[in-house]
């Protein structure tokens, strides 16, 4: 019963990865497809974890937390290229 | 006898040792010193005459390469003996010829060490019994000749003629090494004497035949025959000395003895006969034919050379029909066409050098070979004009000179090829003499030239450079001496055909020596024979051609310049370079998607055809893993990704695409159960976006290209192809395991490196070399980026960043 529970959320989280696909393609805007691909990064996150329970291993833990701080990361560095243009800024800009 | 290797060695040294001995005597002209060498070994060869002639052979090996069969190794026996002799002979009588006529302001020390380079080369050709090194002698030949027609390097002419000479013969060289390793192939030996007693069991063998055109190939292009001859004018831009050396008697010498060597081996095979014969008897009637129409004296001397070649090579020719059915009575009667050759070769060297000297001499007195400005020299120039008559004499076939003798003994040897009924002659054989007599009217045609024309007639001062007057006595010494020989040689011929000619015979039909007396006695009357009446038509119908030359000089211009083989020749070299030039612009585009088709085009060609060819494309999916609902909603997002990113209208969206992709393949190695992979992998492609994103800011627009929509489709086909090539090749692995996998070994990794995490133990443990590399890698690239961002090319450029 959990398994096939398990299974069943596997698949829609794999569903709800394909639809952020799509507005990442369409867009319309960048923030858009910033936005998505954030959403694509949380729903690994959640992915990942039912498949650790699935397993029965704990051996992916670190690729949840790498993940989840990566997909923090970029997003962050999407941010700041929408904003400013650049990413790392050099010194004399502060 | 080691003392024939050390005989080859010698003139080498000397070339080493002139450039010292230059700078040390600067008072004395440096030739007298370089005098001593060919004299030396002149005097040396000829202490080996009576032995020889008593039929003893000298061989003597020194290792080289011994496991490749190839040794130096020197053999001297009565072939390359008569060689030998022209070679140092007419080499010491060139030097002393050299040293009036060259002066002390000429680059005299490279004039004599390329000089002694082609003489220790030459001697090399001739004494060496194994074929590899004769070809390194044959190059080194080659190489110095070109060296010595540039000798004037200044002048566009002399570099043209160089060459156009080192092109041909090289080439033929090359095809002559071919036929060589072919010929070692066949026997699996590279030593002539061992060929000539084995190659009987291999008449059948199939590259029988290629290895006899290919040598004969390199002997033609040498030996300057039809239609290669077109070097040797050409060549003529040298300096006289080296005209009368190499171009007459010793270089284009090489190729003749090339046939007659290898006579024994080829001879008696039909090819062998016509081609040797045919090309010989065309070379000297077109030889002759061109001569006539020259009106540079050195020109006509070429071509009379070239055709001269040309009938020494047909009598050789002519001569290996002796050999077609073994030994028998009858035959011997065709190996005096080989005997003849040899002895109009010898009778060649001597009144070509004397021609050679004379108009070197002439040149050198009034500034003109130009036979249209010259005239009238004979009052002035009297030991010149005596020496010009007996070489054009004897060329012409005249008695009392030695043309007379080996002309008669050709018209003899033509007129017996007539009677053999093999190699369908019955059909052919009467165009033999008839070609041969024709040819010999226009030599007599052309010697009357230089005669008649250069030392006869009305003297012209005001068209010369200087007022004529006789040569100094020291130019006149080699050429009065090779005069004298060619008189000699006609009173007592039989001298040198018993002592040189007959050993010499041995060399090239030793089967038939052992029979019976190859020798011939040579006599300047045999009777009212029908040679006889030839040389006499040759006569009267030759002067009346003379006589009435400026009527029918008209025919000459029937053909235009531009048909002639020089101007074939250029255009062949043009037609290479501007075709060559084009394949290569036509497919070095520049463009690097050219390049990458043809990259997938090559790859699709080699890996599909052999996968095709090879029937490798079945396979089952049977055994593989069961794929579960969630591998397939990766794997088609995955593919919605991939897909997208090619009708992408801006570059952030690649990007972000391509980032999808990397998650989705870390989702994967999640699925596969690889904790660590996809660690690697969520880093890495996290990285490598903020990179894209970077790089993004100096890149320009992202403009779809516009290119037409055969390329488009072209493209589509290509990267379809290489995609599905691709996962037929994974599918195919997939199906064939050869044998179990090693990874059973990593399994107890805890015992063996004291780890639980299989992975990083091979990384760092099992495998850790590897890792170091990858390290390296790693490295290298920091190390790049830094460099570039930091040390921009030129102090002005502009800061792209920030700005």
């Amino acid at each position: 019963m959990i398994n096939i529970m398990l299974t069943a959320a596997l698949v829609l989280f794999a569903i709800a990865i394909l639809i952020s696909l799509c507005r990442i393609i369409i867009g319309p805007s960048l923030p858009d497809r910033i936005i998505a691909l954030d959403m694509i990064g949380v729903h690994l996150v959640s992915t990942i974890a039912i498949i650790s329970v699935i397993f029965q291993t704990t051996a992916f833990l670190e690729v949840i937390l790498i993940l989840a701080i990566l997909s923090f990361i970029s997003t962050i560095a999407f941010s700041k290229y929408i904003e400013r243009g650049v990413i790392i800024e050099r010194k004399h800009d502060r | 006898m080691i003392s024939v290797n050390v005989l080859i060695i010698i003139p080498f040294l000397a070339a080493a040792l002139i450039p010292f001995l230059n700078k040390r005597i600067s008072r004395l002209h440096i030739g007298w010193f370089v005098l001593f060498v060919p004299l030396i070994l002149f005097i040396f060869l000829a202490r080996y005459i009576p032995s020889i002639a008593n039929g003893s052979t000298y061989l003597y090996t020194v290792n080289w390469i011994p496991s490749y069969g190839i040794n130096f190794t020197s053999y001297l026996d009565g072939l390359s003996l008569i060689f030998g002799l022209i070679i140092t002979g007419v080499g010491a009588l060139v030097i002393l010829y050299s040293i009036y006529y060259l002066s002390e302001n000429e680059s005299l020390k490279h004039f004599y060490a390329y000089l002694m380079l082609f003489m220790g080369a030459m001697l090399g050709v001739i004494f060496s019994d194994n074929i590899m090194v004769l070809y390194v002698f044959w190059e080194l030949t080659s190489i110095s000749s070109f060296l010595l027609i540039a000798f004037w390097f200044q002048r566009k002419r002399s570099r043209e003629g160089a060459q156009k000479a080192l092109l041909i013969t090289v080439s033929g060289g090359i095809s002559m090494l071919v036929g060589f390793i072919m010929i070692g192939s066949i026997t699996e030996t590279f030593s002539f004497r061992e060929i000539i007693t084995i190659i009987p069991d291999f008449y059948e063998h199939h590259l029988f035949i290629p290895a006899m055109l290919l040598i004969l190939l390199g002997a033609f292009t040498k030996s300057a025959q039809f239609p290669f001859h077109i070097w040797l004018p050409s060549a003529m831009e040298a300096p006289t000395p080296v005209s009368a050396y190499l171009h007459s008697a010793t270089m284009v010498n090489a190729g003749l003895y090339l046939v007659a060597r290898f006579t024994p081996v080829f001879g008696g095979e039909v090819a062998w006969f016509w081609l040797v014969t045919g090309i010989g008897l065309v070379t000297m009637f077109w030889g002759s034919f061109t001569a006539v129409r020259q009106t540079d004296l050195k020109a006509l001397l070429a071509y009379s050379t070239i055709s001269q070649l040309g009938m020494i090579m047909s009598m050789f020719g002519m001569s290996s029909a002796a050999l077609n059915n073994g030994y028998s009575a009858d035959s011997v009667v065709y190996t005096q066409a080989a005997f003849a050759a040899l002895f109009h070769l010898i009778n060649h060297a001597t009144f070509k050098s004397a021609l050679f000297m004379v108009v070197g001499i002439i040149d050198h007195g009034v500034g003109t070979r130009d036979i249209r400005r010259l005239g009238g020299l004979a009052t002035y120039m009297p030991v010149t004009f005596t020496i010009a008559m007996i070489g054009s004499f004897s060329m012409a076939g005249l008695p009392p000179f030695n043309g007379f003798l080996s002309k008669e003994m050709f018209f003899t040897s033509v007129l017996n090829i007539r009677d053999l009924n093999i190699f369908s002659l019955e059909t052919w054989g009467t165009m033999l003499p008839v070609i041969a007599w024709v040819a010999s009217v226009f030599t007599f045609i052309y010697c009357m030239i230089v005669v008649f024309q250069t030392f006869f007639g009305k003297y012209k001062e005001e068209r010369l450079e200087h007022p004529a007057h006789e040569a100094p006595p020291g130019m006149l010494i080699a050429p009065v001496i090779l005069g004298v020989l060619v008189i000699a040689i006609f009173f007592f011929p039989n001298v040198l055909g018993d002592y040189l000619i007959v050993p010499a015979m041995a060399s090239i039909f030793p089967t038939f020596a052992t029979e019976t007396d190859l020798g011939v006695t040579i006599s300047a009357w045999h009777g009212f024979q029908p040679e006889l009446w030839m040389t006499i038509g040759v006569v009267v119908i030759g002067t009346l051609l003379y006589i009435s030359l400026k009527y029918w000089k008209k025919i000459y211009g029937i053909l235009p310049e531009s048909w002639s083989f020089d101007s074939l020749y250029n255009a062949i070299l043009e037609t290479v370079e501007t075709s060559s030039n084009k394949i290569t612009n036509f497919y070095m585009t520049g463009y690097l998607r050219d390049y990458l088709v043809y990259v997938y085009l090559f790859f699709i060609i080699v890996v599909g055809g052999t996968l095709i060819y090879t029937g490798a494309l079945d396979f089952s999916i049977a055994n593989n893993a069961p794929i579960d609902a969630i591998d397939w909603v990766i794997a088609i997002t995955m593919i919605i990704g991939a897909v997208a990113i090619i009708f992408a209208k801006s570059r952030l969206t690649a990007i972000l695409l391509n980032g999808v992709i990397g998650y989705g393949v870390a989702l994967f190695f999640v699925l596969l159960r690889a904790p660590d992979l996809a660690l690697t992998q969520t880093v890495v492609e996290t990285v490598t976006t903020v990179l894209f994103l970077v790089a993004y800011y100096f890149l320009p627009e992202w403009k779809k290209e516009d290119s037409p929509r055969r390329t488009k489709s072209i493209n589509l086909l290509i990267s379809i192809l290489v995609g599905t090539i691709f996962v037929i090749v994974a599918l195919a692995v997939q199906n064939g395991k050869l044998f179990e996998s090693i990874s059973s070994y990593f399994e107890n990794s805890y015992e063996l490196a004291g780890a639980k995490n299989i992975v990083n133990a091979i990384l760092s443990d099992f495998r850790g070399f590897d890792t170091m590399l990858e390290v390296v890698v790693l490295l290298i690239a920091g190390i790049g980026i830094f460099t570039l961002i930091k040390f921009k090319a030129g102090k002005g450029e502009e800061e792209l960043e920030n700005k």
